[in-house]
């Protein structure tokens, strides 16, 4: 096998989709026929503040290339609130991957409403770009962890 | 204005002294204080109702083995509040557990001190504490650190203490083998103190006192978090921090703030069993058992860095030797600072996980 290099990389990304917002658009953005990067693994969450940051850490340790978080716009959310939980604890958590120096670029929050079929298909296209550029998560393949 | 008590005997036999007259007088149920156990300088926290068993008490030694602030937490709600002496850190520690149910402040009348930092417990364990206790109530007297005190304590600039119903004033005070200054803050433990023969007067804790000292703290913190010296590279940097971590959990159970009863990285979720471990092996070719400590660490970074009130217990009985506490705090400080959250400091602020502002952060999740 070839080894993985920054030209033939495949990036793995996960994306936590809000099942109200976020999944429902995904499914818009298919049921449309957008183009979407095929490297994202969607794994449907009831909300957005249902995800621990440990379950982030796991799944960079287990190998993601990038991470792409999903939920309704602030305001919107089906809980009532559980968006902005989600928005303090990215903010925190950020923090703490700058500080042990985690590359945070490999993680994103964004806002996509089911109504937002085209702007889920962007964001999953622009995210997976900006993956490829950053090539192959240093994480993946070590064991160390 | 503060009512100060003044009593013309040692600072610790006053504290002593008070402990017997809230006890003898039922102005408090019980009294929570470290106590000598043994002959070989071994000591440990009682609860105490005899006032006899306050013979042995020695409220301000200054060593620490546990955080009482999470012995409080699993004391009982007794009938009259107990009168607890302890540290600056611990008593923060016990008003975060406050915040997360885990105790009543009215359960106790809450007692501490100007904290001129502890010993090393392995200073007790090798019987070394009465060469040491000379010279470190000498630099408390001078207003300065002691040398053998434990690195945590000589870079934590919290060592007034913050809600304390009553504060003695060691850090400075130049007759402490003479007098004691007791200061009482709020009407609870004026009103519970009252009867007690001493010389009353109104004041408050000279704070500007201690600007140098604070100073020099917080300039050694700063040294502390520079000397951690985390990696440019992400990983190589978790390795070289983390990776001598063993899995032994004890920094954990020693927290004060982790109180949950069965925490995340203990439950099986966290069980690899064979798959689990033949998936990593395809994935990996090879995978580091024990499994997890450096999720481990980082998922309680996640969990409570923002509460950690730099007690130093963790790094104290790291068998690694990781400098736990101070990446903690350095975390917790940042963390902290994005929300303006002191941990400890004021018992009607939430916890900054557990609220939100909806006008805020409105940069975040546009990308």
């Amino acid at each position: 096998m070839k080894p993985e290099g920054k030209d033939n990389f495949t990036p793995k990304i996960v994306g936590y989709l809000c099942n109200w917002c976020t999944y429902a658009a995904a499914d818009m953005a298919g049921s449309s026929k957008l183009e979407i990067a095929p490297e994202l693994t969607v794994i449907k969450v009831m909300c957005s503040s249902r995800i621990d940051f440990n379950m982030v850490l796991t799944t960079f340790f287990n190998g993601a290339d990038g991470i792409l978080i999903g939920g309704c716009h602030p305001g919107d959310c089906h809980y009532d609130k559980g968006n902005y939980y989600t928005r303090r604890r990215f903010a925190l958590f950020k923090d703490i991957m700058k500080i042990l120096k985690l590359d945070p670029e490999r993680l994103q929050l964004s806002w996509i409403s089911a109504s937002e079929g085209n702007r889920y298909a962007e964001v999953v296209n622009s995210f997976t770009e900006k993956i490829k550029k950053l090539g192959p998560n240093p994480l993946n393949g070590n064991p160390y962890f | 204005m503060d009512k100060v008590l003044k009593i013309d005997i040692s600072a610790e036999k006053g504290v002593v002294e008070l402990l017997k007259y809230l006890l003898q007088n039922d102005r408090v149920s019980g009294v929570f204080t470290l106590r000598k156990t043994g002959s070989d300088g071994s000591f440990d926290y009682a609860l105490i109702t005899e006032p006899g068993l306050l013979e042995d008490a020695i409220p301000l030694h200054p060593f620490m083995h546990v955080n009482a602030g999470k012995i409080l937490s699993a004391l009982p709600s007794m009938r009259k509040p107990v009168a607890a002496v302890i540290k600056p850190c611990e008593l923060r520690s016990f008003v975060e557990l406050v915040k997360r149910s885990q105790g009543a402040l009215d359960d106790f009348l809450l007692i501490s001190y100007t904290c001129g930092g502890s010993f090393p417990y392995k200073t007790t364990v090798k019987g070394q504490t009465d060469k040491l206790l000379p010279e470190f109530w000498k630099a408390v007297k001078s207003g300065l650190d002691s040398d053998s005190i434990r690195p945590t304590c000589r870079a934590c600039e919290y060592f007034v203490p913050m809600n304390a119903d009553i504060t003695i004033s060691l850090i400075g005070e130049k007759d402490l083998d003479s007098k004691c200054s007791i200061f009482l803050h709020s009407g609870k433990s004026e009103s519970m103190v009252e009867g007690f023969k001493a010389e009353i007067s109104k004041g408050e804790l000279d704070l500007s006192r201690f600007d140098s000292l604070v100073k020099k703290r917080k300039e050694q913190k700063e040294k502390d978090f520079k000397e951690l010296n985390i990696q440019d590279s992400g990983l190589d940097g978790m390795i070289d921090i983390f990776g001598k971590c063993i899995g032994c959990h004890g920094c954990s159970r020693i927290c004060p703030i982790c109180h949950c009863i069965l925490c995340d990285f203990e439950s099986c979720a966290y069980d690899y069993d064979t798959s689990m471990i033949e998936n990593e092996l395809l994935g990996r070719g090879g995978v580091r058992v024990p499994t997890d400590t450096i999720l481990y660490q980082i998922g309680r970074l996640s969990h409570m860095s923002f509460s950690c009130t730099g007690c130093g217990l963790c790094t104290e009985v790291c068998p690694a030797d990781i400098p736990v506490s101070t990446i903690f705090r350095k975390t917790g400080e940042k963390v902290a600072g994005l929300f303006d959250y002191v941990p400890g400091k004021d018992v009607d602020e939430e916890i900054p996980v557990t609220i939100f502002k909806e006008e805020e952060l409105s940069e975040l999740g546009n990308d």
